[in-house]
């Protein structure tokens, strides 16, 4: 078990590789699901007070203070949990995509060949621009960032369930299926989808940290979020005006945060691979 | 009721032809025998015959007229591996009524147990597989069944319990048989007729 991940090294050691990933798992969603419930719980408005403004870490404020003496921690979760949110509405959507395109594909040849042009074309556009110019053609904002997001993160998971669901048509349950007399609906339905499910499953967690990167570098470069938003991204973009003041906490403890969250939720896309299909994941 | 083929022709790949003007003829009130060497091309004309290869040429018709395509296939194929044609995902329950809901007095008669119904495919034997397999085509719109090799994992006791359910069934129902195996002796106390396969083969 050489392959197996530090953090699944040492600590639990007397646990099986099952118990461990589904451990791993738990306690990483507990972590994420307690920073989303946190932050969701946290007023938008929150408290100045410029008689402790640019203060640096302190007990009474372990993240320091911002300009307007607002409480960085707080501000962190804050973002941390918005951003959360985007993630999940980016991923599912992205999801989502991906499986109606997969089924497309499977319809006949000429779909087939429509699907996989599509799937060239957005992967051979860059990431950054796909998400500058559909944030920006929605009108930006939180609908703007995860729609870009989504529509640029369909192609891998569309990849990977087209050859599946090519794969399921060509088996002799699907040709018995169909001289049952069953549709193509009723086909794709009742044998395709519940063996595709766990892969869609993780396909979407997979493209969760992806989605959070890309809302906050987006919305820092001021084509997501509007200012007004708490997120994380926001906060990074107005830290830069103080950093050459050496107001470094603005910058490192949200941005050291935020990539926790993007690990984070790679460990929970990485275990659950391990647990459907351990085979695939030793690769 | 005949389920009738015309000058069959077909082959995989243009270096080697598999059938070269096969014909053959099966009325409903029968069961026919097929026997021949492996590879010869017995479950490639098996698979011709209940519609799962489309691009022969000759034709394959009941009582004179075409097989309609769009609903239940009125000829159906059972074969070797049961497992293949079970979705690895379904209970035995929803593999067998896929198809249709067979009464519990059929299920008996082909000793299929309760219990295995809440089991997955792979949590069965090939036997036991089998006899989903062989319920699941006797579906009150068939009329016609190839049996392409469907006993071969069975013992000698289970073999004939099962021939023996399978053939009243289809006397009862006039629903004709065509039966494939390497056991000859088998095919001797089961069909009416056996046909050879080198010999209704022109190659
Ligand atoms: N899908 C396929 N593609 C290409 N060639 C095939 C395919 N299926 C079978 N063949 C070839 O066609 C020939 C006939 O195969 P078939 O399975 O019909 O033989 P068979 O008479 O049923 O043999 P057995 O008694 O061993 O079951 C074989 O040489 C086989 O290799
Ligand atoms: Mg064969």
């Amino acid at each position: 078990m050489s392959e197996t991940p530090w953090y699944n090294k040492g600590l639990f050691s007397s646990l099986n590789l099952r118990q461990k990933t589904l451990l791993t798992i738990g306690l990483t969603g507990l972590v994420l699901l307690v920073i989303f419930i946190c932050g969701t719980l946290i007023n938008a408005n929150l408290p100045t007070d410029f008689s402790i403004k640019m203060q640096p870490p302190t007990f009474d404020h372990i993240f320091g203070t911002d300009w307007m003496g607002r409480d960085m921690f707080i501000r962190t979760i804050k973002g941390l949990s918005l951003s959360i949110m985007i993630g999940i509405g980016a991923s599912i959507i992205s999801s989502i995509i991906a499986t109606i395109l997969a089924f497309v594909a499977s319809v006949n040849k000429f779909c087939d060949s429509v699907v996989s042009w599509l799937i060239d074309l957005f992967a051979s556009i860059p990431h950054i621009l796909l998400l500058m110019m559909i944030s920006i053609a929605l009108g930006k904002g939180a609908f703007g960032v995860i729609m870009a997001v989504a529509f640029s993160h369909w192609v891998n998971l569309t990849r990977v369930l087209r050859a599946e669901v090519l794969q399921i048509n060509t088996s002799e349950y699907v040709a018995l299926s169909k001289k049952f007399g069953k549709s193509k609906l009723w086909i794709a339905k009742e044998h395709i989808l519940p063996l595709i499910l766990s892969q869609i499953f993780v396909g979407t967690l997979l493209v969760f940290p992806h989605a959070i990167m890309h809302e906050s570098s987006i919305t820092f470069l001021g084509f997501g979020l509007s200012p007004h938003e708490p997120a994380i991204g926001i906060i990074l973009s107005e830290s830069m005006t103080y950093l050459a003041m050496g107001a470094w906490w603005l910058a490192f403890f949200p941005g050291l945060a935020l990539l926790i969250v993007v690990l984070l939720f790679d460990i929970i896309g990485d275990n659950l691979k391990r647990l459907f299909d351990p085979s695939q994941a030793n690769k | 009721m005949n389920l009738k083929a015309n000058n069959i022709t077909f082959s995989y790949s243009k270096k080697r032809q598999i059938l070269k003007d096969v014909s053959l003829s099966i009325n409903n009130n029968e069961i026919i025998g097929l026997i021949g060497d492996s590879g010869s091309g017995k479950s490639t004309l098996c698979k011709i015959l209940s519609g799962y290869i489309t691009n022969y040429t000759g034709e394959v018709t009941m009582d004179n007229k075409a097989i309609p395509d769009k609903d239940f296939y009125p000829v159906q194929l059972i074969y070797q591996h049961p497992e293949k044609t079970m979705n690895p995902k379904w209970k035995m329950e929803k593999v067998l009524n896929e198809s249709w809901t067979p009464t519990q007095e059929l299920k008996d008669t082909f000793g299929l147990k309760d219990t295995w119904l809440t089991r997955w495919p792979n949590e069965l034997s090939g036997g036991e597989l089998q006899r989903f397999s062989i319920l699941r085509a006797l579906n009150p719109k068939t009329k016609f069944i190839i049996a392409d090799e469907i006993s071969t994992m069975l013992d000698a006791v289970t073999q004939v319990q099962i021939w023996e359910a399978l053939i009243k069934h289809c006397k009862a129902n006039n629903i004709g048989i065509l039966a494939v195996s390497h056991d000859e002796e088998l095919l001797e106390v089961i069909c009416d007729d056996i046909l050879h396969f080198d010999e209704i083969n022109n190659l």
